[in-house]
């Protein structure tokens, strides 16, 4: 019982941030809502990590498999992707690259100034 | 082949499990940092699905179901953050102005970039939110009048690269804090890098995990601004 009574209020979040995706008129989805349901439901005690805690290590666990469809999906792009694909993987790569490098860099610098003091 | 495998409730899920199976045992049977397991999956299943002939429908009947658990698994991100709650509020600060340097960076060199190459402006915002969990993202490029399909297909390719060379460019930069780690990560790649900083550790998840939520809402917020300017 312990899995199904897990599974069911995961569920029982998503949709929650649903319900809250669908009221408010923000561009946030439901997923990010229910990050915020479920982090306030163990933050103030409502629930215990033991509620939840089997269940979601698991689908973190499996997470990345779960992005091989969608990936796949971009085959049905390519045909409008072909004319312009150098300047785009261009575009893609190197801010991800430079995202990458500044956020980590900034986040280090600061961490380790406040660290000295 | 196509009919009954058109018919087929569980081709599609079954292809893409098979195919990251295979990926993490060459990775394990192998070891190199570019056997990517996510990405030799995405190889493996796209081979798979060609050489039946299969249709992208056809394999997303089933396939779907694995998407589907994206949710609730993202969801469940919140798990490791409360557990990391602690170090997080010690460092709130420092994350957060890392996360805000990150996104500024990501607008900037996209306008810069968008501009060299002679991007239209509806090209310009299609990348904007190229960095963020993809159901904002998608929302932010219809918003702002770009190309919903390459918004994201923009944003797949940016996580599945950040998954496979995120390791390599905090070596190269030399990141070596668990909390700089994650919050580099989680704002260059979203959800797809975070599955990877997942793997490399607690501290780097949860950050990596509070930094799509964060770089997702500052990118809201910054690119109606930006788009403006183009």
């Amino acid at each position: 019982m312990k899995y199904l009574k897990q599974f069911t209020l995961i569920l029982g979040i998503c949709f929650a941030g649903e319900a809250l995706h669908h009221i408010l008129p923000l561009p946030i989805p439901a997923s990010i809502y229910g990050i915020f349901i479920l982090f306030a439901l163990l933050y103030f005690k409502v629930l215990k990590l033991s509620d939840v805690k089997e269940t979601s290590a698991f689908l973190i666990a499996i997470m990345p498999a779960m992005f091989i469809p969608a990936a796949v999906g971009l085959i049905n792009v390519y045909d409008v992707l072909k004319a312009n694909l150098l300047p785009y993987l261009i575009v893609t790569i190197v801010s991800t690259v430079l995202v990458m490098a500044v956020s980590g860099l900034m986040t280090q610098f600061l961490l380790r100034k406040g660290a000295k003091r | 082949m196509n009919g009954f495998l058109s018919a087929s409730s569980y081709f599609g899920i079954l292809v893409s499990l098979i195919a990251y199976l295979i990926a993490v045992w060459i990775r394990k049977k192998f070891g190199y940092a570019f056997l990517n397991p996510l990405l030799v999956a995405i190889i493996i299943t796209v081979a798979a699905v060609l050489l039946l002939n299969v249709d992208y429908e056809v394999y997303n009947s089933s396939a779907r179901y694995l998407s589907f658990l994206l949710t609730p698994a993202t969801v469940c991100l919140a798990v490791p953050l409360y557990e990391q709650f602690d170090k997080l509020k010690e460092n709130a600060a420092a994350i957060l102005a890392g996360i805000f340097s990150g996104v500024l960076t990501s607008i900037a060199s996209i306008f810069a970039m968008s501009k060299l190459f002679g991007f239209t402006k509806e090209e310009f915002v299609t990348f904007l939110p190229k960095s963020i969990t993809t159901a904002i993202g998608m929302s932010v490029a219809e918003e702002l009048g770009g190309y919903v399909s390459i918004a994201v297909a923009a944003i797949i390719v940016t996580g599945v690269l950040g998954n496979i060379i995120c390791e390599a460019i905090l070596k190269l930069f030399k990141i070596e804090d668990p909390i700089a780690k994650g919050a580099a990560i989680g704002t260059a790649s979203h959800a797809i890098g975070t599955s990877k900083a997942i793997e490399i550790g607690e501290v780097e998840g949860a950050i990596s995990s509070l930094s799509i939520v964060v770089a997702g809402i500052m990118t809201v917020l910054l690119s109606a601004v930006f788009a403006g300017l183009y």
